[in-house]
């Protein structure tokens, strides 16, 4: 079903369960042979259905979001990469190796070194300095005061805080507290970002620039980020592949256009209902891939990477006009203002969107 | 005749009851002698003034069946029985107290005063950072000095140091155990209720017993007993209600257990351990005054003196010295409090 999936993965993620109860093993097993669903284990078993059957691929340099409401499990999925949280069954692939297997201390090694968190409440120290909460892992690892300080330092100016290296969180808006919690994942210097939620605590001004300075940074340090949120626009924003659960089952997941394009469930299709699609679609998503010919009017030439809204700007609402798609230097393709606007109408649910790319 | 001869001889057991009454050596009570002297039986009394079926009726009605006194003597004899053994534990165990005890007591008093007074009132401005209250303690101790009660306040307060910090050394690492594992939690809950719950007067009477009342420690540890439960408490507590999400934080980014301790519960746990700390002060303070009839020495000595040749005016001057004192300490530790939760939120 999923095919290509260990090209280039960080973190690979197989047939993971999780069953919250006194006897998980037994539910699970009652889970797999019946085929129940998450109210029937709850009713006649008396166990929480966390997960079920997940199966995600975390690719080196990527934002992978993963995007279900309040309870679809979203939390208990990221706290078993770092395994905070044990699973019931399944394996979590780290570089090659499965983390179960690890012993505390490599465990603890992978923690300190390889993976960092940011959390939705902040979870900063309250007693320390913003500048001692930032070296966290660093101090962990036992480094000096004299190292770890300006390290932290560092990374507190490029998230913004310059000059509240010495203030107490308590001191700070909440904006700034999560730019604390971003720097502290920095400092630590490790690959993967483990994000839960990180912005979903913040107004949604600050939230904006969150996502901004994310991406920037991502532009810049290209960490492998597993991202959390319930908020579909944030989701569409960040995710270079995203993931949709609901009540601890994955229902779609597949690049955001494609996601937008072809929802594969009602759920999804409600979901995405009501998205600014103009701003989320891509030029290369809703080209016609042809060659074009003499008899087409070419009004310009735009990059398949844009997307459909700064096109409608661009063609000042003209729906007449044809555009030639680049990819750089390369024709790629043609892209009407016809074919553009039809795009915008909300799709509905189609069979095959659960294909992979 | 007894109330209930009837009884025993319903049972057939007369016999039992007569032979006894021959081998009988048990402890003659008043009552008995008075008894054998009238040498008349008493009528059988009404229905309402039917004696409940106690040990000592029953005594009564048969020889052989034994008074209450012999229950409580048993005890006795067996806590007596014991006591050599558990004196030959107690004693070097305990022994350091006793050490810390004179040796506090010895400092406090030969620390001539305009010497001690500087140092304690450095002291409340370490802890309290309040130059308010500096003078305020300042004018008690002048006070106190000025009406001659220096010398058993400082007393007291010598008791007092040794005492709390021995709750505070070993009720704290009582605590974080306890918040570690809820076993431990629930064995020891019920021993701290019942520390609390008993009277003083009632664990002084086999600490008299296994420790001669000439001991420093014999008031030592009957302070201790009962000051150190609020310290336990607070510790397990306040361990427990660190918020889970920075718990949370701590393991994800791959602290040990010992870091976490460290680096994290005990300063998260603070304002509640430094809140156990204050009670466990003004407790050591409330025995310190009770301990007095178990020869501890301070203002409690004139609070008793008091008492007992009813000098009404010492007892009560003592009694507003110890509520200064109380005052003082309370003062200076929850300022300490306070200035912790700011710096914390
Ligand atoms: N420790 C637990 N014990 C029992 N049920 C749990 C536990 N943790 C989470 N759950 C349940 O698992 C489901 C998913 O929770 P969570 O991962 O926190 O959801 P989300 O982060 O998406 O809001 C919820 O139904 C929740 O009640
Ligand atoms: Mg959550």
């Amino acid at each position: 079903m999923l095919s290509g999936m260990d090209s280039g993965a960080k973190i690979a993620i197989r047939n993971l369960y999780k069953v919250f109860g006194v006897d998980p093993q037994r539910a699970l097993k009652a889970l797999k042979e019946e085929g129940l669903g998450k109210p029937e284990l709850l009713e006649r078993y008396n166990h929480v259905l966390g997960l079920q059957d997940i199966n995600v691929d975390v690719k080196y340099g990527e934002i992978t979001v993963i995007m279900g409401l309040s309870g679809s499990g979203k939390s208990t999925l990221i706290r078993h990469v770092n395994r905070l949280i044990d699973p019931t069954a399944g394996e979590i692939i780290f570089e090659g190796r499965d983390i179960l297997g690890c012993s505390n201390e490599e465990l603890r090694k992978i923690r300190r070194e390889q993976m960092s968190m940011v959390f939705q409440n902040f979870a900063l120290l309250p007693h320390k300095t913003v500048a001692e909460n930032a070296a966290l892992a660093l101090e962990v690892r036992g480094f000096s005061r004299d190292e770890y300080i300006p390290e932290a330092e560092k990374w507190l100016d490029r998230v913004g805080l310059q000059g509240y290296a010495a203030s107490h969180p308590h001191q700070l808006s909440g904006g700034m507290q999560q730019r604390v919690g971003i720097a502290r994942a920095l400092t630590s210097n490790a690959d993967i970002m483990l994000m839960d939620e990180a912005f979903s605590a913040l107004d949604p001004l600050i939230r904006t620039d969150m996502q901004d300075l994310l991406l920037e940074l991502q532009q810049e340090l290209q960490k492998t980020i597993l991202f959390i949120t319930h908020d579909l626009d944030e989701a569409l924003k960040l995710a270079d592949h995203l993931v949709i659960l609901k009540d601890g089952r994955i229902i779609q997941q597949d690049e955001p256009q494609t996601i937008l394009l072809e929802p594969s469930d009602p759920y999804i299709v409600d979901f995405v209902s009501d998205i600014n699609r103009a701003r989320v679609l891509r030029v290369r998503s809703v080209m016609d891939e042809i060659k074009p010919t003499g008899d087409i009017n070419i009004a310009g030439e735009i990059d398949q990477e844009e997307n459909l809204e700064s096109i409608i700007t661009l063609a000042q609402g003209d729906t007449r006009k044809t555009y030639l798609v680049m990819d750089g230097t390369r024709k790629v393709g043609i892209l009407r203002m016809e074919t553009l606007i039809k795009s915008l109408i909300p799709t509905e649910a189609s069979d095959d969107g659960m294909r992979s790319h | 005749m007894a109330t209930y001869d009837q009884v025993f001889s319903t049972l057939g057991l007369e016999s039992w009851c007569k032979s006894a009454a021959e081998a009988s050596s048990g402890p003659v009570s008043m009552a008995d002698l008075l008894a054998q002297n009238a040498g008349t039986d008493m009528p059988l009394p009404s229905i309402w003034e039917l004696p409940f079926p106690s040990m000592d009726a029953l005594h009564e009605s048969c020889e052989a069946f034994p008074q209450s006194r012999v229950l409580t003597k048993s005890i006795e004899n067996g806590f007596l029985g014991i006591k050599d053994e558990l004196s030959f534990f107690l004693d070097p165990l305990t022994q350091p107290l006793s050490w810390f005890l004179e040796g506090a007591l010895w400092l406090f008093e030969t620390t001539p005063w305009w010497l001690m007074i500087p140092v304690l009132l450095g002291l409340v401005l370490l802890v309290s950072q309040s130059g308010k209250l500096v003078v305020f303690v300042a004018a008690c101790l002048l006070g106190l000095a000025f009406i001659d009660y220096y010398s058993f306040a400082v007393q007291t307060l010598a008791v007092i140091f040794v005492c709390a910090s021995l709750c505070v050394v070993i009720g704290v690492p009582i605590g974080i155990a306890m918040s570690r594992s809820d076993r431990l939690q629930r064995a020891v809950i019920p021993i701290l209720d019942m520390l609390q719950t008993l009277p003083p007067f009632v664990y002084l009477i086999p600490l008299i017993f296994l420790f001669s009342v000439t001991e420093p420690k014999l008031y030592g540890i009957a302070i201790i007993l009962y000051a150190i439960v609020p310290v336990v408490r607070l510790t397990d507590l306040g361990i427990r209600l660190v918020d889970k999400d920075v718990i949370e934080a701590a393991n994800a980014f791959g602290m040990t257990e010992r870091q976490k301790l460290i680096k994290v519960q005990i300063p998260l746990a603070l304002p509640n351990i430094m809140a156990g700390v204050n009670q466990t002060i003004m407790m050591s303070l409330s025995m310190v005054v009770i301990a007095s009839l178990v020869s501890a020495p301070g203002l409690g000595v004139l609070v008793l003196r008091g008492i007992r040749n009813l000098e009404l005016g010492v007892g009560l001057v003592a009694g507003l010295g110890i509520v200064i004192l109380a005052v003082i300490l309370d003062r200076t530790t929850k300022l300490a409090l306070a200035r912790i939760n700011t710096s914390q939120d």
